[in-house]
Parts: C-alpha cells; structure tokens; sequence
C-alpha cells in the first residue's frame, strides 16, 4: 500500500517536472510578458508531491513498515524514535529523495522569488533546475528506489549501524545537503544568465542570499560531522582527510570563493565570468564528490552499499552536465573588461579566491591521485593527512595575513597608509606567541608563523571592528564573526596539534602505569545490560603528578545485537584547557586491554572558533544594510 | 565556437578525468599483496614451535621449494585448507614451513594432532610480528619460495583446489 | 636592547622541538600508516588485530635504531606504497606534489595581468 503509493507520488512528480520542463521552454520561445499561472501551479504541486513522498518514508520508518526494502534493511522496531527517523536519511535510497527534495524546494523558493522581477532569467533558471531535478528522480526510480518493496513482508528489520545512532550524525546529513545540494539553485542561475543574456549585477543579486544559505549549512554540516568524529569514532582527532570529508570540502572551497566574489559583481560589475565558472563548478565537484563517494571506488570510513550501476549513472549524469555546461559556457563570448587596483578591495577578494583554488587544488587532487595511479601506472598510493598538512599548511599563513587586512580596504581604490596601527598590531601578534612560545614551551617555525598570523588576523579584525562600532554601523559583523572566528579556529588548532598528548598502551584490570608524569589505573571492569546494547565499562583512574589533577573516566566497549556489531565509546572530560580522552578496546585471546589515552588542549575552542566563523554568514542573510 | 589555449586545456583535462573514473569503476579495489611476490626472503628467525631453537633463513636449503603456510588453531577457514596442505605433504619437492600465528601451544598441538601434522618444520609467531616479514594481512596465507628464496606466490586465503594444482605445476617446472 | 629582542625573535623562530622523544615519535609514525585491513584508519586509530601488531613492530624497529624512513620503506616493501599515508616523492607522485603549487603560480600570475593591464 505505502510502497504503491509512494511510487504513484513520485511518478506524479516526474510528470509534473516534465510539464515544468515543456511550459517553461515554451514560454520562452514565445516570449511572452506573463508568466503563465500554470507554471505557479505546477512548480506547488511539484513540491506538494515530492514533500509528501518524503513524508511518507518518514512514516513508513517511524511505524516500522518493513514491506519496505530501505526500511527493512535500515530500521529495527527496538530503536529508538529520533533514530527511525534519522534512519531516512542514514541510507542511499533515502537520502536521494532527501536530495531531490532540497532541489524541487531551492527551486520553487527560488523562483517565487524571482519570477516577477526577471522573467526569462527565472524562466530559464527553472528549466534547468528542472532537468537537473528530473535526472536524479529517473535516477531514484530507475535503481535507488526507496519505495521498493520486499515480499513476504519480513517482521523485524535488520537495524541502523550503531556508529550512526547518534544526535550529530542524525542532523549531519540535511545540513550538508542543504550546502552542497542547493548549490544546485545558482549552477542553474548561471546557465540561465548566460542564456538569457542577463545582466551581471542582476545574477548577482538574485544568488547571492541563496550562497550564503549553501555556504552556511555546508559549514554548518562540516562541523557537526566532525564533531561526531571527534566523539563518536574514537580516534581522538576531530579532522581525517578522508576521501568523504574531502568530497564536502571541495564545494565548500568553491563556495566560499564564491561568498565573496558575488559581492566585486554586484558592486562593481566585475568578475562576471569568474562567478559563471564558481556558481557551475560549486554544483558540479558536488556531484564529483557524490560520485566518488557513492561508487565506491575510494577507500573511506564512510560506506554505503556500494553498487557499480549506481557510480555508473552518476558518472553519465555528471559528464553530460559538464558537457552541456561547458558548451553554454562558451558559447558566452563576452569578455570582461576590467581593471583592478593593487590595494582595493577587488584584488582582496580576488586574492582570497586565488588561495581557496589552491586549496581546492591540493585537496581535489590528493583525493583523486590514488585512483589514477591505480589505473594508469596500477600502483596503488595512499594521500593522507601528511600530505595535506605539509602542502596546505604554510599558505595558511599569506591567506591570514590578506583577509586580516582585506575587509577594511574600500572599493576602487585606496591609499594604504595606516601601517603604523599594522605594525603595532604584527608586533603585539609576535609578543603573544612569544608569551605562548615560553609558556608551553617549543614548537616549529611553521607553527610559530601559523600563530603569529592567526594572532595578528584576530587582532586587526578586533582594532576594526571596534572603529566600526563607533559609527554604529553593524553592517560588517557578519564578516567580523567570520573572519575573527577563523583566526581563532586556526590558532586552536595549531595549538592542539602541537600540544596534544597521546598514550597508546596495554594494560589489564587492577594494573597501574606511569608514563611521562600521568598515572594510568585500570580500577575495574563492569558489565551493563542496556537498552538495545550490552555494554562494558572500563573504570580508569588518571593522576597527573605534576599538576596533581585527578579525573575517573569510564570508556565503553558497547555489544549491539542487530546488528551484531561492537563499538567503542570515548570516555572524553571537557573543560576550558583541554580534553581528557580515553578509549579501550579489547585484545582478541589476551586479558590486556589496548588504550588510548590522549591529553588535547582546546578542543571546546576550536568547536566555538569552527561555529563563530558559521554564523557569519547565517548572521549576513538576515541583517540588512 | 572559437577555439583556444584555455578551452582546450581545460576540456582535455575534464575529459581526462572523467575517462579515468569510468576506467576505475571497473577496477578491483580490494588490496593485494602481489607487490611482495618476487622479491628474495628477507632474513628471519622464529622459534620452533614445540622447543626453544629458531629457525634461520640460513636453513632453507638450495635444492627445494618451500611453501610457508601461517596458520591458527582458531581459524575457522585454516580448518578447511588443512587436507590440502596434508596431501601437499606427499610432494617431495616440496617442504611446507608452518608458522603458528598468535595462537596458544596447547591449542595449536590438539589442532595438529587432530587433522594431522602436514608441516617440515612448525614454528610460533606468538604475537605476530615474524609474519609481517610475509607481509601477512589475514591468516591463512601461504608463500611459495623457489630455490633461490624469492618469493614466487602469495595466497591468501585458505588453498583451493586450484592453487593445490598451480603450487604443483609451478613446483615441477623444469 | 633593540638586538637582543632581535636574538631572541630568531632564536624562537629556528628552534625545532626536540624529536627525541620516543613517544612522538612513534605515535607519529602511527599516524602516518594506513591500516591496511580497515575502512580509511590509520595504525594508530585503529582497534583491529593487524593495528595492534604493527605497532609492535614499529615499537621494535624504533628501538632497534631504525628511523622513520627506514621503518617506513620496511613496510612499503611489505605492503606496497598503498601503507604509508605520505606518499614518497617519485615519478608517478611528481604531479601530486607539484600541480597544488602550479595552480597556486598560475593564479598568482593571473591575478597580476589584471593589475598590470591599468598601467597601459
């Protein structure tokens, strides 16, 4: 019944996509002043069609409907309610129609917004969105159907992976998908400014509030899912470079450029090329990512059921879409003219966006490397965090130092000569890390320059923001939140790379072991009987001799039973100075338990630091000059 | 269209990529240790398993191959492989080395006096760490040695059939 | 006095910390190695069998006196290059290593004929 009923929602909506489709590019074609209310009408009922069906697996999860195959195979009648529910979206079926729903809403949003003001800008942006928004419906019918059903009805499911029942992760996912999927909205205003011959301030205008929702929520989506890392995982970091981070990070990059370099078009009508080619490859390394990530073909913590015709169907979508995104693109044969001065905030801008495509260089490349070598030289490599910590790292330090100096530079054209407040502001960056440096004793020359600059970004944001203040303008908070919030990101984490502590050792119950000056007891072994888990609790007892603290701490190796899996629960003691983390973890055929201890300075910074520079840009898309 | 440097460079190395994901998605992905397969023996010294001698690479002879077999008592897939490591035995061209991998003396022994003793020599890896110079990654893995001692195969996984005739053929080379 | 605040500048920025200590060391080189058996870990994230005897192995090689590259050479012969996380500067890794920084010159140049153009 359910199954049949959520086909029926989602053949309705393909339908009505393709009749979007067909009035939107007749409407075109004739070029008619109104916009015909059947378009309206079409595009509500396009979103009343797919919300529903995506409501409708919410219930098929939440009341257990295992005539469902995606329910079945991700749900158990034991579980928990908020996790039923995140259960939709924690596997491939669901989170496609979870995808397809972000699209058809960034659309009808977008469009209402837009029809009245520029129609055959937003009759265009329409069409494309909606072939977009038609080539992932074919694909969730064709072979990710989470309506599919399973006979005979089994009674009981087989269960969501324990590592995925957790708040963070349950609200990882729309967060991210809200970024990276609605960059889809501005990928289809792209190629509907360059059909339509739109003008450049226009497009900028018309997306700009919609990239800062995407960059937002990608950033939003980026902390949360490395939170969960930081205490889910049980490896103590909070950042892999894994091939999926990576795939989030890309679009991020890409967004991030884009943040800023709307902002040169709208003003001053400049860049408009390169804002073409940001807006389309947001969308496009999204769907690269996709790929990468759901084909399988890297190796990465994160799995989904990995199915070649699925990689496969991803891969052709997104090569026609580079194609025909391409050949629009060129097919644009204005060229700007424009002309930058050295010290305005153009080239700033443009400076940022520089080092973002760096980075996206280096991180797009490290993740792609290993499979060319497979395939060309049949050598498989491994890029990881070395890789990237010693190739982006020391360009942290010029981008620092540009987007401290950046956001006071006006447009057009500036003399520069407040460099007394500069070098006061360099010299009281250079005594604080010295006043660190003696402190917590040595670190590297990269480390002392990464810290010298994210100082001196802090610094200079807090010296404006507080002439700012003075004219009561608060326009430039939001990018004061943002910036200021970076620089303390980059310095915690320096600082926490370079003053964490880690333990690894062998220990059994009842033992005591004296590294450095930290003393490890293994007081006791209890074993619980929970609710859908057993668990066993490991009582440590750590005693700093120097400092004379002295924390218990209680890791969990937790039994769960469908499915059969173990997991390892951190034991983690949060204060303002640092995280005391332990993990434990059996040793097959041996009394001893391996542990994991580890001292991380920071960590409740770095969180603060990673949400300030977020709230920035939610902060921008509600405050009005 | 009006062709130049940028466009051209940039649709080559899209096209480029995009050929090399649809080739990878053809590609086994699983790891193998094939890269250790014709490098020589690295020097060793493990312990027999019943006394306290070692054994050193010093001791494999010039005028046999040797297939070494890493093997636990509480390896379920090692069960299986067991009769063709017994009929191997009969082979005399070959000598098997048996290489207990973290296991327990007395478990080990029951094992072997319950299936039966297939190995030449049957040394202990207690935790492990002799069978890394194998590059050992699940047990049951075998290595086939030449009489040089360079390592000429690597199974992992228990022996089939098919191995049993490939281990045979390349044995009697010659 | 101004040069003595210059000495002590220089003498913090060139100090390298002192990488003696076995235990950074060794939970460096940890780092630094994938766990072959495991979804995208590394040795030292790892709870797994094959983690546990790595790290026996590393703490052996260390103590015997092998350095870092050493024991990371030991295992790529053992393993393949596809262990250790930082990849070896190579032919087939040129490109890796170089393409980041050749984007980041391109752009750099670029960015510079956009200035330039105003003086003409």
């Amino acid at each position: 019944m359910l199954s049949n009923l959520g086909n029926i929602l989602l053949f309705g909506s393909i339908f009505i996509t393709l009749s979007i489709i067909y009035f939107a590019y007749q409407n075109i074609k004739e070029r008619k002043f109104l916009i015909e209310k059947n378009l309206v009408y079409l595009s509500f009922f396009q979103i009343t069609f797919i919300i529903t069906s995506f409501l409708l697996l919410i219930f098929a999860f939440v009341f257990s409907d295992f005539s469902l195959l995606a329910v079945y195979q991700n749900s158990h009648t034991a579980k928990p309610i908020f996790y039923k529910i995140a259960g939709v979206w924690g596997n491939h079926e669901g989170s496609l129609l979870l995808w397809v729903n972000i699209m058809v809403i960034f659309s009808f949003l977008f469009f209402l917004f837009n029809y009245k003001l520029n129609k055959i800008y937003s009759l265009y942006t329409l069409l494309v969105q909606n072939i977009l928004i038609l080539g992932f419906l074919v694909f969730l019918i064709s072979n990710s159907n989470p309506f599919f059903k399973i006979l005979p009805i089994p009674s009981e499911g087989l269960g969501l992976n324990p590592i995925l029942q957790d708040p963070a992760l349950a609200i990882h996912p729309p967060l991210l998908y809200l970024g990276f999927v609605g960059s889809s909205i501005y990928f289809s205003a792209a190629m509907a400014a360059i059909l339509s011959n739109s003008n450049g301030k226009n497009f900028a205008s018309s997306i700009k509030v919609w990239v800062l929702i995407s960059w937002s929520f990608q950033s939003l989506g980026i902390i949360v899912g490395s939170i969960w890392a930081y205490y889910e995982l049980g490896w103590g970091g909070f950042w892999f470079w894994d091939p999926v981070e990576n795939a989030s990070l890309i679009p991020w990059f890409c967004m991030t450029s884009l943040v800023h370099s709307v902002l040169v078009l709208e003003k001053r009508n400049y860049l408009y090329n390169w804002v073409l080619i940001l807006s389309i490859i947001t969308f496009i390394s999204s769907v690269t990512g996709t790929f990468l990530v759901r084909s399988g073909i890297l190796n990465s913590v994160h799995t989904f059921a990995n199915d070649p015709a699925r990689g496969m169907y991803i891969l052709i979508f997104l090569s026609l879409m580079i194609f025909f995104s391409f050949v629009i693109f060129f097919k644009r044969k204005i060229n700007d003219n424009f002309y930058l001065e050295p010290i305005s905030k153009e080239t700033f801008i443009l400076s940022n966006n520089w080092f973002m495509m760096f980075y996206l260089a280096t991180v797009f490349i490290g993740t792609i490397y290993p499979i060319f070598t497979q395939v060309l030289y049949d050598t498989k490599i491994s890029v990881g965090p070395p890789f990237y910590n010693s190739v982006i790292a020391p360009i942290i330090i010029p981008f620092l130092i540009m987007m401290a100096i950046g956001p006071r530079i006006s447009w057009i054209k500036q003399k520069y000569n407040d460099f007394k407040s500069l070098i006061f502001i360099l010299i009281l960056s250079c005594a604080i890390n010295f006043l660190i440096f003696t402190f917590l004793k040595s670190y590297n020359l990269l480390s002392n320059l990464i810290i010298i600059s994210s100082l001196f970004l802090i610094l200079h944001s807090l010296k404006d923001f507080i002439i700012n203040s003075k004219t009561k303008s608060y326009y430039n908070l939001p990018s004061f939140l943002s910036h200021t919030g970076f620089g303390i990101l980059m310095l915690f984490i320096i600082l926490n790379h370079n003053f964490s502590k880690e333990y690894d050792l062998n220990i059994k119950v009842g033992e005591t072991k004296k590294i450095d000056n930290i003393e490890i007891k293994f007081k006791d072994l209890k074993i619980e009987k929970r609710e859908n888990y057993n668990a066993i609790i490991g009582d440590f007892n750590i005693l700093d001799l120097n400092k004379n603290f002295q924390k218990n701490l209680n890791p969990e190796i937790r039994i769960y039973n469908n499915p059969q899996t173990l997991t390892f629960e951190s034991a983690i003691k949060t204060n303002l100075q640092q995280d005391l983390y332990l993990t434990m973890s059996n040793i097959d055929g041996s009394d001893f338990y391996n542990v994991k201890f580890q001292i991380k300075p920071f960590m409740i910074w770095i969180w603060f630091a990673a949400l300030l520079t977020a709230s920035g840009g939610l902060l921008r898309i509600f405050l009005k000059k | 269209m009006k062709i130049s440097f940028p466009k051209i460079i940039s649709i080559s190395l899209v096209a480029f990529s995009l050929i090399v994901f649809f080739l990878a998605l053809n590609i086994e992905k699983r790891y193998s240790t094939e890269k250790i397969v014709g490098k020589s023996v690295d020097n060793f010294e493990i312990k027999f398993l019943n006394n306290d001698e070692v054994f050193k690479k010093q001791d494999l002879t010039n005028d046999k191959y040797y297939l070494i077999n890493i093997w636990a008592s509480w390896c379920l897939p090692c069960r299986k492989e067991h009769p063709i490591l017994m009929t191997l035995k009969k082979e005399n061209k070959l000598k098997i080395i048996g290489i207990n991998f973290k296991d327990k003396k007395l478990n080990a022994n029951n094992f072997l006096g319950e299936l039966g003793n297939p190995y030449d020599f049957s040394l202990s890896d207690k935790d492990g760490t002799k069978s890394i110079l194998f590059g050992v990654y699940g047990i049951p893995e075998s290595i086939l040695i030449d009489k040089k001692h360079k390592i000429i195969r690597k199974f992992i996984g228990p022996l089939n059939v098919k191995d049993f005739e490939d281990i045979l053929q390349l044995v009697n080379e010659k | 006095m101004k040069n003595k605040f210059i000495i002590i500048f220089f003498y913090i920025f060139f100090i390298e910390p002192s990488a003696a200590e076995t235990n950074k060391l060794e939970s460096k080189i940890f780092k630094s190695l994938r766990c072959i058996v495991c979804q995208g870990q590394s040795i030292a994230e790892s709870n797994s069998d094959f983690a546990q005897t790595i790290k026996i192995v590393v703490r052996d090689k260390i103590d015997q006196g092998d350095n870092e590259k050493e024991i990371y050479e030991f295992l790529a012969e053992k393993y393949g290059e596809w262990i250790i996380y930082k990849p070896k500067f190579n032919y087939i890794n040129s490109l890796l290593w170089f393409s980041p920084y050749i984007v980041l010159v391109f752009g750099g140049l670029l960015i510079f004929k956009y200035l330039k153009r105003r003086k003409q």
